[in-house]
């Protein structure tokens, strides 16, 4: 029985793997076809064109510079986000006035884009890293503080409940019911938050820096290479995917117990 | 069985329910008073909005009463504890843990872990006939099979008074039969004081040897039937004319409170 489920599941996989590679090859004749296209010929160079400014962009020096400035840019701020963020939200959902005075302006500076206030950070922090990294921190800080909280204030009350009827204590029920019961939320927060860190990352790059793939897309710009800046636009892309796809993986891991799956 | 000279178990001793409503204060309870005897199962029906689950939750310690006390074994409630257990409508089965560690999770709180705890779940696993499924996580039970392991879950932590808020309300008429004439076999096998909140008269009349009937507005006992109908009690019993008399005799007081409500 257990081979049989396994025939059904994989079978599930290869139509899935079928369905994605007409996608990806939907996406190449689109490419292709704006390629051809004389009004869109100059901003998408055709596929063979892009992909081979990579040994050119490694030649220049400039690939591995770019990738691992962003990197650690996207990933301190990241990381500093989350660390922020997971106590506010905690913080946020146990006490009102938290509540009452943060909520607010949480979503009232979500909706900037962070574009607008990257000058201002700069006037204060001064170009080069610090700069990048509190955009991003500010920006990840936004949208997972507000995720986790949401999460952890709907969580079952009834759950509470039933721990303390059972002789939990305050302890066991913040490890043994709050902790689980929210991690699902901060795992979204988690994947939501990966996925603003590097829609941010242009923005962040934006303070005079002196690498860094946003900051490269900019000055591919300022001298019309279409292609390398095409194909840095792919990586970026390619960067969120993978972090998305891992991130779904511990989920799927870590909280498979849950009932549904929000997106 | 019910007159009989038993210890008394729960004494509820004039208890007021207020709560802050948006339109001033709002009388959930008034001057309730019942006396529940030593392995007793007593129901209790009555219109929504009858305090019945305000008075469950008291007693349970989870609610404190605005004024008069309850006391069980000889002394005054004063939160939670585990000599009540509580099995609620929505289940409130910990999802990310399998239906033997939510067995378990009271012996855990109890300090009982290992082997020990092991066993004496699936005792009360066994007794819910769910052995097969104790690795599950709950969202692969049916609403029958998880009220089955709520109940397992109140029965391993051992309480000597059993609170059950509607537990076979959310379940359809065939499933909620069925686990009716479970918890009869189990009461009558490991005796504990039962009180049973329900809306269905026929459910508390095959249960209770003793049917509270509450009013609303505000939330009091407005009678208490008692339930002479010896046991064991099986579904044919809901066809003796005895059943059929008390079931008369109830619903004329539970249809004026309705009717009272709808005023």
């Amino acid at each position: 029985m257990a081979e049989k489920k396994k025939e059904g599941k994989l079978s599930e996989k290869a139509k899935s793997r079928i369905w994605l590679l007409l996608s990806f090859l939907a996406a190449v004749a689109l490419w292709t076809f704006l390629s051809v296209l004389p009004q869109t010929a100059r901003s998408f160079p055709n596929i063979f064109v892009t992909l081979g400014q990579i040994p050119v962009v490694i030649e220049r020096g400039i690939l591995w510079k770019d990738l691992s400035s962003s990197l650690i840019s996207v990933g301190a701020g990241y990381a500093l986000g989350f660390v922020i963020a997971l106590p506010t939200a905690i913080l946020m959902a146990w006490y009102r006035p938290v509540r009452n005075i943060i909520e607010p302006w949480i979503q009232f500076i979500r909706n900037i884009p962070p574009l607008a206030y990257v000058p201002l950070i700069v006037i204060a922090a001064g170009v080069g890293r610090r700069p990048q990294i509190i955009v991003i921190t500010i920006a990840t800080f936004l949208i997972m503080c507000i995720t986790m909280y949401q999460g952890i204030i709907n969580i079952d009350e009834t759950l509470i409940k039933a721990a303390r009827v059972l002789g939990a204590k305050d302890k066991d029920i913040f490890l043994r019911v709050l902790a689980p019961a929210s991690l699902p939320f901060i795992l979204t927060a988690v994947r939501l938050g990966a996925s603003v860190a590097l829609t941010t990352l242009i923005a962040a790059e934006s303070t005079g820096a002196f690498a860094g793939l946003g900051m490269r897309i900019r000055s591919f710009n300022n001298n019309f290479e279409t292609a390398p800046m095409l194909l840095y636009i792919i990586i970026i892309g390619v960067i969120g995917i993978t972090i998305e796809k891992i991130i779904k993986l511990m989920e799927r891991k870590l909280t498979g117990w849950q009932e549904k799956r929000e997106i | 069985m019910a007159g009989e000279a038993g210890n008394i178990k729960v004494h509820i001793d004039n208890v007021k329910k207020t709560y802050q409503g948006k339109h001033g204060e709002v009388v959930a309870l008034n001057g309730v008073n019942l006396d529940i005897k030593d392995n007793e199962f007593v129901t209790v029906v009555g219109p929504s909005g009858c305090g019945k689950s305000t008075l469950l939750n008291i007693i349970a310690g989870l609610l404190e009463p605005t004024s008069g006390e309850v006391i069980c074994n000889g002394h005054k409630v004063e939160g939670t504890g585990q000599d009540r257990g509580v099995v609620f409508q929505q289940y409130a089965l910990f999802p990310w843990l399998t239906v033997q560690k939510n067995v378990e999770f009271g012996l855990n709180m109890k300090g009982i872990k290992g082997e020990e705890a092991e066993s004496i779940a699936m005792k009360y696993i066994k007794m819910v006939d769910l052995e097969k499924f104790r690795n599950h996580y709950p969202k692969e039970l049916s609403g029958g099979m998880k009220q089955r392991v709520a109940i397992a879950r109140a029965y391993a932590a051992n309480p000597e008074v059993l609170l059950m808020d509607e537990p076979f309300g959310a379940l359809d008429a065939q499933t909620r039969t069925q686990l009716q004439q479970e918890l009869l076999d189990t009461w009558e096998k490991e005796m504990k004081t039962c009180f049973f909140i329900t809306h269905d008269v026929d459910e508390a009349l095959i249960l209770g040897e003793r049917v509270v009937i509450m009013s609303a507005r505000p939330g009091r006992i407005k009678d208490i039937v008692v339930n002479d109908i010896p046991y064991p009690r099986n579904q044919e019993t809901k066809m003796s004319p005895r059943f059929l008399e008390l079931k008369n005799q109830i619903w004329a007081q539970v249809y004026q409170e309705y009717l009272e409500i709808k005023k």
